[in-house]
């Protein structure tokens, strides 16, 4: 009831941030769990690091207002998962280059 | 009143399609919704007033990430095919985990978390602060990490590159 009270009385609480984030981070989870191709992976984890990206600049912005840790951790997560996500995507289409195909289940015929 | 409509608007477009992103059978469909969702992220970045993070986000991101991904999946998706998921107990067994985590998280964040709702008044983050802050040595300034992301990005170019050329 006090979330409640908060919004009736005109400003955003930090819970629902850290809530929309809560949802995406685990919608990222399913997905890493329950898909089989390698994309649909790697669109997991962008889901769950931004989830993170979010709750950085959310305790940034109002446990240390004029501070700028959480604001700078979230640039350098940003460029870490763009370098992350280019590797990954080379490695994927190589991957399909020599199966003709980008399952998990097919990832150990690799080693022969 | 608008800053809630516009965050609750937003919370809606990230809940609704970060869901609907893994599990589309689509991975066309998957990646657009996933564009949707960073999209509401920046306008959250926007809405707690980081507009160089609404920026980057947008560029890096709905940009250069999203047209990465576009590109993978036409190289690598044979039209029409639906993706195929993991045996019915595997997913039956990944939804049990989210939702387990979901609640304990849930249940933490609504507990103990405390109850601060009064954004404080914060002044624009000005370009020049920013520049002294990524480029000075001091105590919370960040010249090393900066300086570490473009080693990093340097690796990364080469080792793309030696990965995915023919040989």
């Amino acid at each position: 009831m006090d979330i409640l009270n908060n919004i009736l009385a005109g400003q955003v609480p930090m819970e629902l941030y850290l809530g929309v984030s809560l949802i995406m981070f685990f919608a990222g989870v399913y997905g890493f769990l329950s898909r089989k191709s390698m994309l649909m992976i790697l669109i997991s984890i962008e889901l769950m690091l931004n989830a993170a990206d979010i709750n950085f600049v959310v305790f940034n912005r109002y446990l240390f207002p004029g501070h700028l840790e959480g604001f700078y951790f979230t640039l350098f997560t940003i460029a870490i998962a763009a370098c992350e996500t280019a590797v990954a995507i080379a490695i994927i289409i190589n991957i399909y280059r020599n199966l003709t195909s980008v399952e998990v289940g097919n990832l150990d015929q690799m080693k022969e | 009143m608008a800053q809630q409509i516009i965050f609750f608007v937003l919370a809606a477009i990230v809940v609704i399609f970060s869901i609907l992103a893994v599990t589309s059978k689509q991975i066309i469909r998957s990646a657009t919704y996933l564009l949707f969702v960073l999209l509401a992220t920046a306008g959250f970045y926007l809405l707690l007033g980081y507009t160089y993070l609404f920026a980057v986000q947008i560029a890096v991101y709905a940009g250069g990430v999203m047209v990465l991904f576009i590109f993978a999946i036409l190289l690598t998706n044979r039209p029409g095919e639906s993706l195929k998921t993991e045996l019915p107990v595997r997913r039956i067994a990944a939804g049990v985990t989210a939702i387990a985590g979901l609640a304990f998280c849930a249940h933490i964040i609504y507990y103990n978390v405390k109850k601060v709702s009064d954004l404080v008044a914060q002044a624009d983050i000005t370009p020049q602060q920013l520049g002294h802050t990524m480029m000075g040595t001091d105590k919370y300034q960040y010249l090393l990490p900066f300086e570490t992301i473009s080693i990093l990005l340097l690796a990364c170019i080469v080792g793309a590159i030696m990965i995915a050329r023919k040989r």
